[in-house]
């Protein structure tokens, strides 16, 4: 009866050996994922985080650099004995806190109890000084170094922008493939307009590592190992003192300051107002100093030179006056009568020339202006006279760097907006409009949206008589220049000659128009321009554009303070003051600084 | 032998740390230990031999009776290592009387087996040979040992080839295989339903008796019963980690860096090998630990890695030479107490090496148990040297039992 057992047990030990073969078979020789499982176990690719490059100011003095920060890792598996009252001592926590960071700890998806887990983050220097020496006794902690940004001053915040782990959105819109989940990367501003040259290399080590991750020497002696190529350092235009002095006039105020050098397109000053402290996106507090900065109804986060669009006011009558030279509809000579019943004036003047009409800002004369402009007879059609003459305006005030992006090197700029015929066309839903439908562009109101930078740029294009360069915040990249597109002279549509009876008004107006009080200055000739923008029900935008000196400028200049008044006031002090500040480093006229900083406008 | 001397070569490989340059006959590591015992088992497989072999079979039931006392003692006077409470420590070494327990156990049972007028259809007698087995298994279970445990379930080839009936056995296999279907297939519906029509099949096919039916349908119900029960006994007989266990068998990507560790390490490490392997001292995972007990039960993984797949060809099949070896001599045992003994023996080894390789890539669920000769511990290697060499000793004096008869 028990024939045959012997061979069925044979048969069931040769099955069961031949089963194993094949199974090995499978996964050793046929399924290569299991090599490279392996790699990725014990073979630690290590990344070398490089430094990003620092941030210089025009005189060289350091504005951005990186401070190390550290992240406590846990490898679970490796804790024993711990003490959770003398933990809590040590990094200042209190127990739920502690019992918190555990459970986010477990909840992150690549948790697992072997490998090490990211349990406290961003450390500064200084916390991690004080629990340094007591890591030892809590076993299973590790510590990873790597670098944060840390600024010198509270300065330049909304220009320079900040840098933050990279988003999930990020990484899945970046084509390059370089980042991974973790790193770092330029989020606003410089940082994010120059991650391409900050950045750096990365360098890789292949290391060999046991399963807590410590290393037992180097992948084939190194053979696939590069180094890290630290990011270059970036020398900004800005002047961080003139920067500084800026917000410090802005203190309390919305608006913007923007000084560029007419002779280069350097910008040397670039404050928006309110602004920020940049050490707070930096380090751990980040998230919760981040969301309390864009809950902000007074919005720091916007950077008002670039992305404000405003009206721009009466500093646009240069402008009006520059192109009816070109288009010869009038002469330096033309006197037209201030005839207040289309659109009102100010001050006691009458049939005032071109230089008079800019000097006090007369409104009716740009109104005539304008309308010779754009209704030049060309046409019999009063409709169609008016289409041509408003698109040969446009190209002309386009050219000035109006209605479109100046391309400055940061992001998210602005263009305003400068009206041609199609937009009025659009506006007005296809049925006819003529001049007197559109006669507030004469004086800068209506439907002109100009940012605060271009208002700037158009001062220096003044000061350079008809021609400018891009405006820039970035002077060298490394041991190169700046970027080719900010080396190329952009020139206006006008002849330059037309533009000495622009300086020369300008220089009236600030020796005795409306900028005689706050904007003279002693021993320097300022050529400025004030503008009172409508801003019903809120009192006025307070505007003020000028350059300095009169030959050779040094320093264009546009101040923009909202619900500030006239622009003879907030604005134009501002303006001198910044210009008295670059051109003899001093300030001369302490009453015209409190006046400014007491903020009393109205 | 040659397992034996691979065996040690590959504790070495495992535990080997190439900053420190350690020697192979280092007596801090296992393989200077492992070389230990090896040793030492030379000097047991003498006494062996010097032993007159009359004495295992007399002894027999005296053994059975001091491994029991000290199975019973462990609790007490035991350390604990790894979670399970099995030694007895004796200096800096310690000693698993449950490694011993198996080829005592294997030696009571073959003398009850070969005793005069055992009948093995005779159910007084199949319940007395459950108890022997049963006895030492529940002792050791109490250890927490449960691997070791279920070691002696394997008996149940040996009961098998003396002639009961391969009922016990077919019903076994077939419970353990419905259970894991039952893991496998989450709607317990069809199986139900398949096993009804598997019972009308059968019924109407076969010849039409009532008592045939009755066995079958009493059959079909117990099985259902069984499948109801599978998740009572996940959820609340099994300890977690031995639900864990099964779970990562099943699906061993669920959780690969909590419970699924084990089993997914160690198929990384021996799918990693390859055809030739990574070479001597030169395997990454099992030498950086990433495979847990890399030198104890998960010492396959090192042969594996660092000789692949002709390094486990190799093994694998000294392995089925050493089994069908022990099945022949078995055969020509002429009494039947050595015979039995000789299966007990293939029984046990078949068992370790079933489960222990199985459980290293992924077939069986991982359950603690060395792998003959080759696991680092010297109670195993004494326990199996024990084993098989009584076998040789009564193999080598099969021609007395005539004599004494």
């Amino acid at each position: 009866m028990n024939e045959g057992r012997k061979e069925i047990l044979q048969i069931i030990f040769i099955l069961t050996g031949l089963v194993f073969l094949v199974k090995l078979f499978s996964i050793q020789v046929l399924d290569n994922k299991y090599a490279e499982l392996a790699d990725s176990n014990a073979i630690l690719r290590e990344v070398e985080y490089p430094f990003r490059g620092l941030i210089y100011d025009r005189n060289n003095k350091l504005i951005v650099y990186n401070t190390p920060e550290f992240d406590i890792n846990v490898i679970r598996k490796d804790i024993k004995d711990f003490d959770s009252a003398k933990f809590c001592a040590v990094f200042q926590m209190s127990r739920e806190e502690l019992r918190k960071k555990f459970n986010e700890m477990r909840a992150r998806k690549e948790y697992s109890p072997y490998k090490p887990t990211l349990f406290i983050d961003r450390l500064s220097n200084a916390e991690f000084a004080r629990v340094q020496d007591h890591l030892d006794d809590f076993p299973g902690l590790y510590v990873q170094a790597r670098t944060t940004r840390s600024y010198t001053t509270k300065a330049l915040a909304n220009a320079l922008g900040y840098v933050s782990e990279i988003s999930k959105g990020q990484l899945e819109r970046d084509p390059s493939g370089i980042y991974k989940q973790g790193d770092y990367i330029g989020q606003s501003g410089i940082e994010a307009y120059y991650e391409e040259q900050l950045r750096g290399k990365r360098g890789v080590k292949f290391k060999l590592r046991n399963v807590k991750g410590i290393e037992k020497g180097s992948f084939k002696e190194g053979a696939y190992d590069t180094l890290s190529v630290p990011g270059k350092d970036l020398v900004s235009s800005i002047d961080i003192d003139l920067q500084q002095y800026g917000e410090f006039l802005m203190a309390g105020k919305s608006g913007s300051i923007v000084a560029i050098e007419p002779s280069s397109g350097e910008i040397l000053t670039l404050v928006s107002g309110p602004s920020y402290d940049p050490n707070l996106l930096t380090g751990r507090n980040y998230s919760s100093n981040f969301v309390q900065i864009s809950n902000d109804t007074l919005k720091p986060l916007f950077t008002r030179p670039l992305m404000a669009q405003y009206r721009p006011g009466s500093i646009f009558k240069i402008a009006q006056a520059m192109t009816a030279l070109q288009e010869g509809v009038i002469t330096p000579e033309t006197r037209i009568r201030c005839d207040r019943s289309i659109i009102g004036c100010h001050g006691a003047h009458s049939n005032e020339d071109l230089r008079g009409a800019i000097e006090n800002s007369c409104n009716p004369y740009f109104h005539g202006v304008l309308r010779r402009m754009l209704n030049k007879g060309v046409s019999n059609d009063p409709y169609e006279d008016t289409r041509i003459g408003l698109d040969e305006w446009n190209k002309h005030i386009r050219s000035f760097g109006f209605g479109g992006s100046l391309g400055v090197d940061l992001p998210n700029e602005k263009g305003g907006l400068i009206p041609n015929s199609a937009y009025y066309d659009r506006a007005y839903n296809n049925r006819p409009w003529k001049f007197s439908n559109i006669y507030s562009l004469a004086i800068g109101e209506g439907e002109n949206l100009v940012v605060p930078i271009q208002m700037a740029n158009f001062a220096a294009i003044v000061a350079n008589r008809g021609f400018y360069y891009r405006p820039h915040l970035i002077k060298a990249i490394g041991d190169e220049g700046a970027l080719e597109k900010y080396k190329e002279k952009q020139f206006t549509t006008i002849d330059p000659a037309y533009f000495e009876v622009a300086v020369d008004a300008m220089q009236k107006v600030v020796e005795s128009g409306t900028g005689q009080y706050r904007a003279k200055l002693q021993d320097i000739i300022v050529c400025g321009k004030t503008g009172t923008v409508q801003n019903d029900p809120l009192p006025d935008h307070s505007v003020f554009i000028a350059f300095a000196p009169k030959d050779n400028p040094k320093i264009a200049v546009s101040v923009y303070v909202e619900d500030a008044g006239q622009g003879a006031r907030a604005a134009a002090s501002i303006a001198s003051l910044i210009i008295e500040r670059y051109l003899l480093g001093e300030t001369k006229r302490p009453h015209i600084e409190r006046y400014v900083l007491d903020g009393k406008f109205l | 032998m040659a397992l034996v001397i691979l065996g040690w070569f590959n504790i070495y490989a495992a535990v080997y740390d190439e900053t420190v340059s350690q020697s192979i006959w280092d007596l801090s590591l296992n393989s200077g230990r492992q070389l230990i015992f090896i040793a030492a088992s030379l000097v047991i497989i003498m006494g062996i031999i010097i032993i007159d072999m009359r004495f295992y079979e007399a002894f027999a039931y005296v053994a059975f009776g001091i491994i029991l006392f000290l199975l019973v003692l462990v609790p007490f006077i035991g350390k604990e290592v790894g979670g399970n409470k099995a030694w007895i420590g004796i200096g800096s070494f310690g000693v698993q009387p449950s490694e011993f327990a198996k080829f005592i156990t294997a030696l009571a049972v073959a003398k009850m087996i070969g005793s005069v007028g055992f009948k093995m259809d005779n159910f007084r007698n199949q319940l007395m040979l459950f108890g022997l087995i049963a006895l030492p298994m529940a002792l050791i279970l109490l250890q927490k040992d449960t691997g070791t445990a279920l070691v002696f379930t394997s008996f149940v080839f040996l009961f098998f080839r003396e002639g009961m009936s391969p009922f016990l056995m077919i019903v076994g296999i077939c419970a353990a295989f419905i259970f894991i279907l039952t893991l496998l297939i989450p709607n317990q519906l069809y199986l139900h339903a398949g096993i009804l029509v598997g019972l009308v099949l059968l019924i109407i096919l076969g010849k039409k008796k009532l008592k045939r039916i009755t066995v079958l349908t009493v059959g079909a119900i117990i099985i259902m019963g069984v499948i109801e029960s599978v998740d009572y006994v996940i959820t609340d007989v099994l300890k977690p980690h031995q639900q864990n266990r099964i779970k990562a068998l099943i699906n061993p990507d669920a959780d690969p860096l909590g419970y699924g560790w084990n089993v997914t390490q160690s198929k990384i490490a021996i799918g990693s090998g390859g055809f030739f392997g990574k070479g001597f001292l030169k395997g990454t995972q099992t030498k950086f630990d990433f495979v847990p007990e890399q030198s104890t039960d998960f010492i396959f993984c090192t042969i594996g890695e660092e000789w692949g797949w002709f390094g486990s060809f190799v093994v694998v099949t000294l392995f089925m030479a050493l089994l069908l070896r022990v099945v022949f001599i078995a055969e020509r045992q002429k009494s039947r107490f050595a015979r039995a003994y000789g299966y007990g023996v293939v029984s046990i080894f078949f068992f370790h090496f079933a489960i222990n390789i199985g459980m290293t890539i992924g077939l069986f669920p991982v359950i603690g148990i060395p792998l003959p000769f080759f696991s680092y511990g010297g109670s195993a290697l004494w326990g199996f040297t024990i084993l098989l060499f009584i076998l040789l000793k009564l193999d080598a004096h099969r021609g007395q039992v005539l004599q004494r008869l």
